[in-house]
Formats: C-alpha cells, sequence, structure tokens
C-alpha cells in the first residue's frame, strides 16, 4: 500500500503542490529532528503532530504538508487526525488564551455563569478568539482540578473558584497590560 | 541487585532519621495551582532562617487528599496538618510549631470549615474512614525521588516476582486477590492477564490506561503525580507475567505534571536497571514509552486507544477479537488502568488472600474516588469497597455546604448515573451500584444539591456524549444528536409528551445496538434521571407548568 | 477446512464451518439481514449496525458482519426488536442529513432508499437535523454531495485498500464527521485521486455520483468490488 501510494504522489498532477517551507525556520527543524527520532513511523504522527503545535501554538497548514510529505503519510488520513483530535487546532490561538473548564463539577458550581458573563462582558464565544488577535477562549472538558472548582486557566496558569466578574476583570486587565 | 535496594533504602531512612520533623508540603496539581510551589521555597528559606537545617526537612509529596483546603502542609511525625498555608505564613508555621512546639490552630485543617477538626489529622473522619492500598504513598513520599519510592519499600516486589516467582505464580496470585479492573468495567484482572499470556506471540505489550476522560474524575491524575513508580513497577510486574517486553503509559496531554514526573521516573529507574534489559540483574527486560493523548474521551476504549497510539483517528474496532488476542499492531496486548496497575505492588508483598480480605466478597479491595460537586471537602479518597455512599458523602466528604439538602450523586460519568437520596445507604460496589441503574466507573463521584437541575444533568452528559462520539456507528452518532436536541428542547421549555416519549424510545436502542461501551452507556445519565427524578421533566413541559425553564447550554449559547 | 458445528438459526437447524460470521452463514441460508457498511471485497467495519441480532442466553445484540458463529448458538436475525431497532436506525439516516428521494440522481438506484421500504420505515419521527453541507462538484468525471452521505467509508475503504491512493479520508468526528479529499480541499484539485470511480461505485445514496448519469438513468455497481478482490486474490 505504501509504495503504491509513493507512486502516486510520484506521478500525481501537480506533484507535491506547495512550496518548501522555509528550511532555515529552526521550527521546521525540531519538527524534522522529532521525525528522524520516530524514524518518520506512521504510528508517531500524533507524536510529531503534537511537536508541531508546542512550536507554533496551532497547526499551520503549510506544517502539516510537511509533516505528511516527510512521514509520506496519505493527506486526508493526516488531515482526519488532526480534526480528530480536539486538542489540536488547525486555527491559531490569541496571544492570551482562557480555557473554562466545563466538567462536571465547574458546571454544577458555576461554569456556565463564567461563559455566560465573558459572551456579554467581552462579546467571546468559546472557540473564539479576539480580532486582534490578544485573546482567546476555549473550553475545556475537564482538567482534572475538580476540587477548584470553578477553574480556569489563563495562560497556563490555574485559577480556582473563579467568580464571573471577576474573571472578566482578570481578562480585561491581561489584555490590557499590553505584554 | 536485592543489596541495593537495601542500601538505598537504609542511606535514605538514616537521613530521614536525622530530621527530628519533616515538613510535607502537597504539590499535587490543585495544591500547585494555589501556590503550594512558592510556599515549599519560602519553608525552605524560613527552616534555613532559623537555623533549623540539620534538624527540620522540607519535602514535597503528591496529593494528599483534601484538595480544596490547600496548600496543605503535614508536620511528621507529629500527625499535624495545616490549610491553606500561603507562602507568607510559612515563616510564622515554622517558628511556632518547629521552633516553639506549638500548633498554630487557626491553621488546622478542616478549621475553616463546619465540622470537626483534629489535632492528629489521622483521627479526621476524612482520613480515618479511609483505607489507602492505591494512595499508599500518595502525599507521602516525593514522587519525583527514586530513592524515596525504594525507601518506602518500592521495587521488592518486582524483584520477588522475577527472582522467586514463576509467572502463573503472579498470575495466580492476583487472580486470587480479586481485583477488577479499576477503569469502569470491573473486569477480573488476573484473568485477563492470563488470557494474554496465554497467547503465544514473539511479542507483546502492556498499556496503561491514563486517559482518564470523564470530566469530575482525577484518581489516575493523582497516583501519576503522586506516585509514578508505583504504576511503573505495576506495568514491569504484569509485563514479566504475560511475556511482554514493551509497555506504554497512555496519557491524557491535560495531565503535564503527571507526564512530566512519569518520564522522571523512567529515566531515572532506566539509570538502576529497574528498566531496559537485564531489570534487577534478571533476564528479564522491559521499556516503557509515553504516548501522549490529544483530547478524545473515546480513546479510553481499549481499541480506540490502540489505535491512537498507532497515530490513527481513536475510532473503536468491533470485539472479537479482543486486545489480549489481536491489540497493538497485531499483537496480544494487556490493556489495564492507572489505578489497577498501582494495586499490583501491595498484592505482591502482602498476598492475594490479603487482598481479597478487604472490601465485599464480588468486590475485593479498597477505590479511589475523587469526591466534587456541592460537597465540602472536596478531594482524592480512597475507601474499601462496600462502604456506603452516605459514609462517603457526609462523613468523609463533611456533606453537602451552605445548609442545602443532598439530592444525588453522580457516579460513573457520562456512562454512570445518578443515585437519589433514598438510596445512600448503598454499599459502593460493582454490583450494588449497577442495580441502581448507575456504574461504579473509574471513581468521580460528583454531588448534587437540591439547587441542580437533574434535566439539566442528563443534558449535560448528553451534550459530552455527542461530543465525543467518534462517529463511526449509526445509533451513537446520530442517536446521541437526536437525544441531546430532545434534552436541549425540554430543558428551555420547550419540549412536548410526545418528545418524552421519544427519547425513551430512543435510549434504549443506542444503547443496545451501539459499537462501543461510549454509545452503549451514553443513555445511562439519561435513564437514571427518568427513573429517578420523572416529575422534573414533566414540570419542564409546557402543558403541566407554563414557561419553565433552566436556562442556555455551554455549547450551544 | 475448519471444524463442522451445528447452530441454529431462526429455530432451523444448520451445520456451519466454524470461523465464518454470522452474515456470512445467513447470506448462504437465504436469511435476509440488511446491511449498509458491509461490502464483500472491503474490511469489515461494524459500524452501520442494521445486521445485529440476538444470541440466545446473551442479553447483548451481536453485529452479524463482525460475529464468528460458534458450536450450538441459537440465532435469532428477526424478532420484532430487532425489527423496531432496525427502523429506527434507518430513520435515524434520514434525519441525518438532507435526504430528499423525490429530487435525488440516486432515485430508485439507492441502497438507503431500498432498504427503508424494506424495514417498512413509512415516515420519520424525529427532527430532520438540516446541516448545512456542501456539494464539491469539482472533479471532472463525478460529484460528492455531503447531503447525501451516510459515512459508511466505503468509498475510503475502497480507495485505501483496493485502489491504493488513499484520497478519502473521514474528518472531524460525531456529527460533524465529514468525507474529505487530501487535506480538506476540491476534489478535482486532490494530487492522490486516481479519477479510478470505484467510490462512486461503492456509495450505496446519491452522494458520489458520476456527472455522466441524469435520474433515471444511474446505475452502480458495487458488486464489482468483491469480483476484484477475488481475482486477485487468485493472482497472488
Amino acid at each position: 500500500m505504501a509504495r503504491q501510494y509513493e507512486m502516486i504522489m510520484r506521478h500525481s498532477r501537480n506533484s507535491s503542490g506547495t512550496a518548501e517551507p522555509p528550511r532555515t525556520d529552526t521550527r521546521y527543524k525540531r519538527i524534522a529532528a522529532a521525525m528522524q527520532k520516530h524514524q518518520c513511523r506512521p504510528d508517531a504522527l500524533i507524536e510529531i503532530l503534537h511537536k508541531v503545535q508546542d512550536a507554533f501554538g496551532y497547526l499551520p497548514m503549510e506544517a502539516v504538508r510537511f509533516v505528511a510529505r516527510e512521514m509520506r503519510v496519505p493527506p486526508s488520513r493526516v488531515y482526519g487526525v488532526a480534526t480528530f483530535y480536539h486538542f489540536f487546532s488547525l486555527k491559531p490561538k490569541g496571544k492570551h488564551n482562557c480555557v473554562i473548564c466545563t466538567g462536571t463539577a465547574c458546571h454544577v458550581r458555576g461554569a456556565q455563569a463564567i461563559v455566560n458573563e465573558i459572551q456579554q462582558q467581552l462579546g467571546l464565544r468559546p472557540g473564539q478568539t479576539t480580532a486582534d488577535g490578544k485573546l482567546g477562549v476555549q473550553i475545556a472538558r475537564c482538567i482534572g482540578c475538580c476540587g477548584l472548582a470553578p477553574a480556569v486557566v489563563l495562560d497556563d496558569q490555574v485559577l480556582a473558584k473563579v467568580k464571573p466578574g471577576e474573571m472578566v476583570e482578570t481578562l480585561r486587565a491581561r489584555v490590557g497590560g499590553a505584554r | 541487585m536485592l543489596g541495593k535496594l537495601d542500601e538505598i533504602t537504609a542511606r535514605v531512612r538514616q537521613r530521614s532519621q536525622e530530621y527530628r520533623l519533616k515538613l510535607q508540603v502537597c504539590c499535587g496539581a490543585g495544591c500547585l495551582s494555589s501556590g503550594a510551589g512558592e510556599l515549599l521555597e519560602e519553608l525552605k528559606r524560613a527552616v534555613a532562617a532559623q537555623g533549623l537545617e540539620g534538624e527540620v526537612g522540607v519535602v514535597p509529596t503528591g496529593c494528599m487528599g483534601p484538595c480544596n483546603q490547600g496548600p496543605l502542609v503535614r508536620v511528621s511525625p507529629d500527625d499535624t496538618m495545616y490549610e491553606k498555608v500561603v507562602a507568607g505564613e510559612a515563616a510564622g508555621l515554622v517558628e511556632c510549631h518547629c521552633g516553639r512546639g506549638e500548633e498554630v490552630r487557626a491553621k488546622l485543617l478542616f478549621s475553616g470549615g463546619e465540622g470537626p477538626v483534629c489535632e492528629r489529622a489521622s483521627e479526621h473522619p476524612f482520613f480515618r474512614l479511609q483505607r489507602r492500598v492505591a494512595l499508599e504513598n500518595c502525599g507521602v513520599i516525593n514522587p519525583e525521588s527514586l530513592e524515596d519510592y525504594i525507601a518506602a519499600g518500592g521495587y521488592r516486589a518486582l524483584y520477588h516476582a522475577l527472582t522467586g516467582m514463576s509467572r502463573e505464580e503472579v498470575i495466580a496470585e492476583i487472580k486470587q486477590s480479586g481485583l477488577r479492573g479499576r477503569g469502569g468495567a470491573g473486569y477480573p484482572t488476573g484473568l485477563k492477564w492470563e488470557t494474554v499470556y496465554k497467547h503465544v506471540s514473539a511479542e507483546k505489550y502492556v498499556i496503561c490506561n491514563g486517559d482518564e476522560g470523564d470530566p469530575g474524575a482525577f484518581m489516575d491524575r493523582g497516583i501519576l503525580e503522586g506516585d509514578p513508580h508505583r504504576v511503573l513497577e505495576g506495568m514491569a510486574i504484569a509485563a514479566y507475567a504475560v511475556g511482554a517486553r514493551k509497555g506504554y503509559l497512555y496519557v491524557r496531554a491535560e495531565y503535564p505534571l503527571a507526564i512530566k514526573r512519569f518520564e522522571l521516573a523512567i529515566k531515572n529507574a532506566r539509570a538502576q536497571h529497574l528498566l531496559g534489559s537485564q531489570v534487577l540483574g534478571t533476564e528479564f527486560q522491559f521499556e516503557v514509552e509515553i504516548r501522549v493523548g490529544a483530547g478524545a474521551f473515546v480513546c479510553g476504549e481499549e481499541t480506540a486507544l490502540i489505535a491512537s497510539i498507532e497515530g490513527r483517528r481513536g475510532q473503536p474496532q468491533p470485539r472479537p477479537p479482543y486486545p489480549a488476542e489481536r491489540g497493538l499492531w497485531g499483537k496480544p496486548t494487556l490493556i489495564n488502568n492507572v489505578e489497577t496497575f498501582a494495586n499490583i505492588v501491595p498484592i505482591l508483598i502482602q498476598g492475594g488472600e490479603w487482598y481479597a480480605s478487604i472490601g465485599t466478597p464480588k468486590s475485593a479491595g479498597t477505590k479511589a474516588f475523587a469526591l466534587a460537586g456541592k460537597i465540602n471537602n472536596t478531594g482524592l479518597i480512597e475507601v474499601p469497597m462496600g462502604t456506603t455512599l452516605r459514609q462517603i458523602i457526609f462523613d468523609i466528604g463533611g456533606g453537602v455546604p451552605d445548609g442545602k439538602r443532598f439530592k444525588a450523586a453522580q457516579t460513573g460519568g457520562p456512562s454512570g448515573g445518578c443515585i437519589p437520596e433514598e438510596h445512600l445507604d448503598v454499599p459502593v460496589d460493582f454490583e450494588s451500584v449497577v442495580k441502581l441503574g448507575s456504574i461504579m466507573g473509574s471513581g468521580g463521584l460528583i454531588v448534587m444539591d437540591e439547587s441542580s437541575s437533574m434535566v439539566d444533568v442528563a443534558r449535560f452528559f448528553m451534550e459530552f456524549c455527542m461530543d465525543e462520539s467518534c462517529g463511526k456507528c449509526v445509533p451513537c452518532r446520530v442517536g446521541t444528536k437526536q437525544m441531546y436536541d430532545l434534552l436541549h428542547r425540554i430543558c428551555e421549555g420547550r419540549g412536548t409528551e410526545s418528545d418524552l416519549a421519544l427519547l425513551e424510545e430512543l435510549a434504549p436502542m443506542v444503547k443496545e445496538t451501539s459499537l462501543c461501551g461510549l454509545g452503549m452507556t451514553a443513555p445511562n445519565p439519561l435513564l437514571s434521571t427518568l427513573r429517578y427524578f420523572r416529575e422534573e421533566y414533566l414540570a419542564l413541559i409546557p402543558r403541566r407548568a407554563e414557561g419553565a425553564s433552566v436556562g442556555p447550554s455551554a455549547h450551544q449559547p | 477446512m475448519n471444524e463442522i458445528v451445528s447452530i441454529q438459526l431462526d429455530g432451523n437447524e444448520l451445520k456451519v464451518e466454524l470461523g465464518r460470521t454470522i452474515l456470512d452463514v445467513c447470506r448462504e441460508a437465504g436469511v435476509d439481514l440488511p446491511v449498509m457498511c458491509y461490502l464483500e471485497g472491503l474490511s469489515v467495519v461494524g459500524a452501520c449496525r442494521l445486521c445485529v441480532v440476538e444470541i440466545e442466553g446473551s442479553p447483548r445484540l451481536f453485529p452479524a458482519c463482525t460475529t464468528p458463529v460458534a458450536a450450538n448458538q441459537a440465532i435469532r436475525t428477526q424478532t420484532e426488536k430487532l425489527k423496531r431497532y432496525r427502523r429506527m436506525i434507518v430513520e435515524l439516516f434520514f434525519a441525518e442529513r438532507n435526504h430528499v428521494c423525490a429530487v435525488c440522481v440516486a432515485n430508485n438506484a439507492c441502497e438507503l432508499q431500498d432498504l427503508a421500504r424494506r424495514v417498512g420505515m413509512d415516515h420519520v419521527r424525529f427532527p430532520y437535523l438540516f446541516p448545512e453541507c456542501g456539494v464539491d462538484a469539482s472533479h471532472p468525471h463525478a460529484v460528492l454531495d455531503h447531503n447525501r452521505c451516510i459515512l459508511c467509508t466505503r468509498c475510503v475503504r475502497v480507495c485505501d485498500e483496493v485502489e491504493g491512493a488513499h484520497t478519502w479520508d473521514v474528518m472531524g468526528r460525531g456529527h460533524a464527521s465529514r468525507v474529505i479529499a487530501d487535506f480538506n480541499e476540491p476534489w478535482g484539485s486532490s494530487t492522490t485521486c486516481t479519477s479510478c470511480g470505484k467510490c462512486v461505485q461503492v456509495c450505496p445514496t446519491g452522494a458520489l455520483w458520476p456527472k455522466a448519469a441524469s435520474m433515471g438513468n444511474l446505475r452502480k455497481e458495487p458488486g464489482k468490488i468483491g469480483e476484484l478482490v477475488a481475482k486477485r486474490k487468485l493472482n497472488a
């Protein structure tokens, strides 16, 4: 199967399609090194996509194409995997990111009120990023900090027993702080 | 090689005997996010500043249990625990307790609550009614120190198995213990090991399932963060018994600390020949690799987990063939949950008979639970099987806060159900919980009070299942979406009695025809709330009560 | 040759060979089991759940396509419950996307439509979900209409397993799953598609259809794939 696929790739109508990514970009070097480490075995695809997301903060299509080509995994399979797992994002996230936990414990302790308040005060629904790219709002299924419910992860920092109003103030300060 | 373990033990013991007091700082994920990291440094500084370095040790530990009282400090051997200690209070605490020998009464554990406060922490009902087997070392030893683990008796069970027991004897011991899978389904562990052992293959695999996807469950997280070597040793023993040389830990990307500590554990164990070729100087070889999940609840299902390790979309395969026969890369594969592996070492050390003597005849041993929701003492606990729900929620958990009335306990997450007040005296074991229309599950236990709408709870879990359905089989892919839409309509006060009838027709079909556990159990929260709280559904249907509603839902505002 | 055992199929004694699936045995015995994702020659995925049967002594239902026969099994394929469940699954199919037989190119040449008649589904009680689905007509010879796709993945499997191109796969998950070409690009610009047309032949509905077809003259030959695979095995 792999050989057939390779053949098709070689004879395909418009060859690889995209321009070579800038090999001087150290992020691509890091990804290439990770693929080398796994000998480009297709089972390492998810590991490699993690590396891409670590490097870029999301999965840029150019990098996804690069991974598919180097690992010789069919494009649709790479895309299928990248969109199956919700941890991966094909869209850039905000400069600052606020992840509201909506696990059961957070739900019964009022996570919904936080989501609503952010939507009303800042006009951001889960999955959206402000037009200037400064703040992104996401929801998580459960971050496993149920003792701290309702919990919010703001830029990798876990905030415990969050109150809706205070959360909005914190976000305003974070974005206004222009760091 | 046993000599080396003894030598390390002696060295660690001698060092700790030099200390008059030990300040243990909980560095579980919960406490870390409330500032335990700074507290740890501040305590070290205070001890040094007060000239107590030689006699007072400061050590980080894994999760101690009472997560919402963090950051927590335990003083040993005084058995005193302090709650909500912030960095600024470190100097004062060291000065009073370690210097003048006085307790800081205002900071004693649970002193901020309504329940009892105990000078000796282990006498408090929160700890007194627990029995820690899998969590034995959690919150006691430094999870980042292999030496500490060895000093606590670690890797002796592996040594004993490799040098003194045949593979059949190890399996017999596990069978005798009566241990059942702690991931939720409760399949007998010994039987699973035996099946993999019996399949002849040059290559076999052991997988530790740490894809703890139930929202509201954090037992596996606690164990991986608090005692990673315990899991590693359990995996090594399993590998020896079934004849595998390679193992994988599949863990959620949402648990970075667990990944970091497990990576360190692998590195340290390999350096001491507890992993790799010639483990503990024997012929046995074993390597472990970590695979990080990427946010898919369905990957907790064995065949989906295997697909994910193989780098594919995490979609389940029809069984048979079972992974024990054809699993990872088509080879016989043993998959057990984190907590199951954490129970292996004590079983080999103290014997299967001992383990079987704990708990109930059909559900042996102990079970870890994550208490959360409308409960005073949220946190991580471990109790003998058969402990009643009432004891867990009211004695250990301290009951419902703000004077509210208990309404239901949700077990088993999106695969489970809600147990109402009239069944609070049910002994918690695999069979009894199923009889009530729920499942034991992996150990998430969420308490709801009178202010929680049970229809909303059903919608919450249905939304979860709909979002997490892999989309492969029709009943789950479309059925969960239809059930969610119907529930959403009822919640918004737009439902009709025929919607309710459709729900009741759809639920059993999805349950019986779905391909994997996700779909088969997805209707459970709906069915159990319908069983015990039907009047809440009827109250939302306009003909009975005009315009009632419970508000919008998280994902479709 | 495997061991021969006896089973009961809807009350009739049968001698069958171990290692075969219940579906195989049913087809040979002339028992009519509906299937949608199953196609001879392709790997078995057990996804549509239409072929579930009851086996005496077990409270569970078993998909006939993936379950091997065992000695002394008593299998029931046509109980009232099974018939009801099958009807409901077909209803879910219809309610999931935008199936309108009257204006479909596959009208009267559609496995889903046939199935609905066979299981006696005369109306759909579940609310139609009306998802927004596109039509991809960028390929020179064929059209992909997501409105009529039932995600049986026959096209994905035939493209990977028989043609070896792996142009198709599925993106997303749950009810948001969609069949995609390459990196979710227009089919016509695919760099992997060989334009072999196998996907069109195996598609059970009007989701994949040749541009040359119009309503009334569409004919598909999914059976050809089984023959192809069988011939290849002969040569192997």
